[in-house]
């Protein structure tokens, strides 16, 4: 009987936790090779588009990125309320987008240099006026593949 | 009273909690995204040329978008929801009659001889505005990109590929496809876009 009892009385021993840094450890490195650290803040609204029929953007060392919108309330003092094109981390004119984007592709490697997209992350509210300057430029430098970026989601609702 | 033999050892129990501090740190700061949007190609700036390329009218699909955002197609207004079926309609029509050169035996449209001749003909003029919303513009733009990929996606099926258009361009631009296969899907892809090539120009836009 008492064999028994004893048996019995025995607790659940407690769950060892010896092993735990090493799992954190894992998802650690895992977060730190994935990580991407944006390298400009936006000084510009972007709110993007939605869109159903999208390409991902798969290549990310074979982008330009041009950001258009409106400035941040930050900057709304300093540069007003017009939607403003954003080249890196400083705001720029017109003219300036085509020397950008050929200064862009030289820094890139010479086998990928033909093939580069230039991404435009244009506001919602951004008028076409802007886009189509930039286009001009982009064409003047004969940086023709473009990528409206955007966000998934039925078309219609920009229509809001 | 001390003992002096060797260092005491450093408990490792805290070693948990820095790594979760880092963990987190990197939790928020991940931005796991990649950007997908709509591609397009701008046209190439050419020298003006002297003679000009002769398009017939009816295969001509002209889209205007006003400031206001609304839609003029073919000079009539038309609610922005109807665009994609009345493009794939103009895009499909193979207005051709048989024994033309310009037959279209795939098509399954119409045929009505007021609309474009043969998908490969056709052609969607779109112009807009310089007070256009982008939001807008990009609606557009995903209409008539829809309508192309929808047509071409049929295509797919009765051409009897396992896969859709839209599927394949995705498989093939995907880097983990092996080269074997994308060599694959790079026929059957070009094969199509033959069939139905994208030909949507936004010539320079008129000033008001």
């Amino acid at each position: 009987m008492s064999k028994f009892k004893k048996k019995k009385d025995g607790e659940l021993p407690p769950v060892s936790t010896a092993s735990l840094p090493d799992i954190v450890f894992m998802l650690l490195f895992f977060f730190m090779t994935v990580t991407v650290m944006k390298d400009s803040e936006p000084m510009v609204a972007n709110e993007l588009p939605n869109a159903t029929e999208l390409k991902k953007l798969e290549k990310k060392d074979r982008v330009v990125y041009i950001f258009v919108g409106q400035p941040t309330e930050k900057y709304q003092n300093a540069f007003g309320k017009e939607p403003k094109i954003q080249l890196n981390d400083k705001f720029a004119n017109v003219s300036e987008v085509g020397d950008y984007v050929l200064e862009e592709i030289a820094k890139k490697p010479q086998e990928v240099q033909s093939s580069i997209t230039t991404a435009l992350k244009v506001d919602k509210n951004a008028n076409m006026g802007i886009i189509m300057d930039i286009k001009e430029e982009l064409r003047k430098v004969n940086a023709l593949k473009v990528n409206y970026t955007t966000y998934d989601g039925d078309a219609f609702k920009n229509l809001q | 009273m001390a003992r002096r033999g060797g260092a005491p050892e450093v408990s490792a129990g805290s070693m948990a909690d820095i790594a979760f501090l880092l963990l987190i740190f990197f939790l928020v700061t991940t931005t796991i995204e990649t950007d997908a949007g709509l591609d397009r190609m701008l046209p190439p700036k050419e020298p003006p040329t002297d003679e000009e390329i002769i398009l017939k009218k009816k295969n001509i699909f002209t889209v205007q978008i006003g400031k206001d955002g609304q839609l003029l197609v073919e000079e009539d207004l038309l609610d922005i929801k109807k665009l994609r079926e009345k493009a794939v309609a103009f895009l499909d029509n193979g207005g051709a009659v048989k024994g033309d050169p310009n037959y279209c035996d795939y098509c399954e449209g119409e045929r009505s001889p007021e609309s474009s001749d043969n998908p490969i003909k056709a052609v969607i003029s779109l112009k807009n505005d310089r007070e256009t919303k982008y939001s807008v513009y990009i609606t557009v733009q995903n209409e008539l990109v829809a309508a192309y990929n929808e047509l071409r996606n049929r295509t797919a099926k009765k051409l009897g590929y396992n896969m859709s258009f839209t599927e394949m361009e995705a498989a093939y631009a995907d880097q983990e496809t092996p080269d074997e296969t994308k060599e694959k899907l790079k026929v059957r892809i070009k094969k199509i876009q033959d069939l139905y090539p994208q030909k949507l120009s936004e010539a320079e836009t008129s000033t008001n």
